[in-house]
């Protein structure tokens, strides 16, 4: 009768979503002095700007219907190989590419291995955590900073945004991606394929679709997006270290989860990803405000919230069946 | 018996893989079998590899049941688990010699709370129909979490005397007590699967989940039980390292230990897509990997660049394993012989 209750999953999760962050971004600004400000949400994607692309990518994954629990080591990865190159005075329009196609190989090689060896994509990007967090190590097992003049110039600009807040690069290029990836997923063949595949591989296969091709292209995406993600990380950072972006994996599945994409595949939205990002940075941002509450909780808190999504998911699609 | 017979047995690759890295030990590293005899306990670089892959071995056992349960049976949060149970004990001694509780009430409390995180994972996965590896994920990650909020974020140390007897100081017949904790672990589980049809529940899950529903299997609740079984599995091992190290170190504590253990489980011969599975084989599987690792530390290889050739194992064990791989190489195999045998024909034409 009620037509609002006949929305599709996706869009019931962002309503809750959106819901979630207005009440706590509502209880925020009037619990903590100077919280209602756009600095506050601007500050947020700053912080976050490498979350929100690698998300990105591991929503094309999850919606394809696997995983990538490589991402957080290959960005530590590309961190590391950054930094040590341009210590050895290589000129950053070379290491940027370079890394971001080394980023991308890791993930053709993951797209490889799930398709032609019929292996889990758990347990490959999991095999592909160690070999990136490994060859950090390899390379340098203490922090490396970056002081190349091109990187310390573009971290330190800054673009004004409404009123006395403003922006960075790394939102910018985030952005961006946002942009870039609501094309490919919503206006490209490529991306009806991705939601076709991550449906139904077998009707997909039957109705002519190139499944493979769609699978590893998937992966080698998510492996590309890591690798942007680096760069933006090591904007941020400024230095390479073999522990960066430990557990950013769950975070990047979380924020996708959070935003509507279901992870038994076939269904998700980019824009909704930017939701959850917005989800996790303002979790963050209440703890940091709050001041007695330690770092760790943000996690606890996003497993939590991971936890009560997916069974939400799994409530939503039982009642559709 | 015929040697296909041997190289088709499910204890081969395990063997062969142990035989590789000892032998490479006799050529480069000789100290590595010097067993020498002090205060009537035995000392050396075997002993030590023994004691260490007790930890390993537990949470392979654990493991091994999950991953035969199929459909991407899997436990990534067994290392997180270990921190916790070590951080709850650390808590409970309080830093204090003589703590107000027992050792006995201690463990206990401390097993609980890891097969209390265990029946989270399978409640996860069987009620919920989570997928394994994003159910056990998030305990992977929030798990360190909350070990964090158990120690304060400190590493808490542990200065109670008798408690390092589980996996320090405690000797029976010259061989450190955490073997033979391992041991009656490995038993029980064995004598349990055998002599029950449990084991049978299992397997039969493994290879048809379906079928198995409507033979009137329990499905849910076995699936529940193997998750809350590898959590108190990674408990116990827990317990095993925080007395061995003599404190709990919430971030430290079994970190990328995950790997290691999924590692001595398909090593040892268990497919990763549930179904057969085979517990010596897991228990071979675990010695293995400790051997490797203590090899590559004594040649001066550090425990991160370790991560990186354990990736590499894997890697080349998924090729020998595959069967995608085995078939390509016998249609070759079969085209050659084609070959052969045309040729052979061709040349009895021509005499």
């Amino acid at each position: 009768m009620i037509k609002e209750l006949k929305l599709k999953p996706q869009y019931v999760t962002l309503f809750i979503t959106l819901s979630i962050f207005t009440v706590l971004f509502g209880i925020s600004s009037v619990k903590f002095d100077g919280f209602f400000s756009m600095n506050v949400i601007m500050n947020l994607f700053i912080d976050n700007a490498f979350l929100l692309v690698t998300a990105l990518g591991m929503t094309f994954v999850l919606i394809i219907g696997g995983i990538d629990l490589s991402v957080g080591a290959v960005i530590a990865l590309v961190c590391m190989l950054s930094a040590n190159l341009l210590s050895k005075n290589i000129s950053p329009f070379i290491v940027i590419p370079l890394v971001i196609i080394v980023a991308g190989l890791i993930g053709l090689a993951h797209g490889l291995f799930i398709h032609y060896m019929k292996l889990e994509p758990f347990i490959v990007t999991l095999a592909g955590m160690y070999f990136a967090r490994g060859l950090t190590y390899i390379i340098n097992g203490d922090t490396i900073i970056i002081d190349n003049p091109f990187y310390t110039k573009v971290s330190q600009i800054t673009v004004p945004f409404f009123g006395d807040s403003f922006i960075n690069v790394n939102v910018i290029v985030a952005f961006l991606m946002l942009g870039i990836s609501i094309y490919i997923a919503h206006y490209t063949k490529f991306g009806r394929n991705v939601y076709a595949v991550g449906g139904n591989e077998q009707s997909a296969k039957m109705m002519g679709l190139p499944v493979a091709r769609t699978k590893i292209m998937v992966y080698a995406l998510s492996g590309i997006y890591s690798g942007i993600a680096g760069i933006v990380f090591s904007f941020y950072m400024l230095s390479g270290y073999g522990l960066h972006a430990n557990g950013v994996e769950m975070d990047a599945i979380a924020s996708a989860v959070i935003g509507g994409t279901l992870l038994t595949g076939g269904v998700g939205m980019m824009a909704g990803t930017l939701f959850g990002v917005m989800i996790y940075g303002i979790i963050q941002t209440i703890i940091m405000f709050d001041g007695t509450l330690s770092s760790w909780w943000t996690k606890i808190a996003l497993g939590a919230l991971l936890c009560i999504f997916i069974v939400i998911q799994r409530l939503l699609v039982v009642k559709k069946k | 018996m015929n040697i296909k017979k041997i190289t088709e047995s499910r204890i081969f690759l395990p063997l062969v893989i142990l035989g590789i890295i000892i032998a490479f030990n006799v050529i480069f590293n000789k100290n590595f079998f010097n067993i020498t005899i002090k205060d009537g306990h035995f000392f050396g670089s075997l002993i030590d590899v023994l004691n260490r892959s007790t930890y390993l071995m537990l949470l392979a056992i654990g493991l091994t049941l999950v991953i035969a349960t199929g459909g991407g049976g899997i436990d990534i949060s067994v290392g997180a688990i270990v921190a916790i149970s070590g951080a709850v004990s650390a808590a409970l001694f309080a830093e204090s010699e003589t703590p107000s509780m027992g050792i006995g009430v201690v463990i206990i409390i401390a097993l609980l709370v890891s097969m209390i995180f265990g029946a989270w994972n399978g409640f996860l996965v069987a009620k919920i129909g989570v997928q394994p590896v994003v159910a056990t994920l998030i305990l992977m990650v929030a798990g360190r979490g909350i070990a964090q909020l158990i120690t304060d974020g400190q590493i808490l140390y542990i200065k109670y005397p008798t408690f390092f007897l589980l996996g320090s100081s405690g000797y029976v017949l010259g061989l450190p007590l955490s073997i033979y904790i391992a041991g009656s672990v490995f038993l029980l589980t064995m004598i349990i699967l055998k002599k029950t049809a449990l084991g049978l529940f299992i397997e039969s899950i493994g290879c048809n989940s379906t079928s198995s529903k409507i033979a009137g299997i329990n499905v849910n609740k076995i699936k529940f039980f193997t998750y809350v079984f590898s959590g108190l599995c990674a408990g116990i091992a827990g317990l095993l390292i925080a007395s061995n190290v003599k404190s709990a170190d919430a971030n430290n504590a079994g970190l990328f230990m995950e790997l290691d253990a999924i590692l001595a489980v398909v090593i040892g011969g268990t497919s990763m897509k549930g179904g057969r599975f085979y517990l010596p084989g897991s228990i071979i599987g675990a010695l293995t990997i400790q051997c490797l690792t203590t090899t590559m530390y004594s040649v001066g290889v550090s425990p991160y660049v370790m991560t990186f050739v354990k990736s590499l194992v894997i890697v080349g064990i998924f090729f020998i394993q595959s069967e995608e791989i085995r078939k390509i190489i016998q249609n070759k195999r079969s085209k050659k012989n084609k070959n052969i045998s045309n040729k052979i024909i061709v040349k009895e034409e021509i005499a």
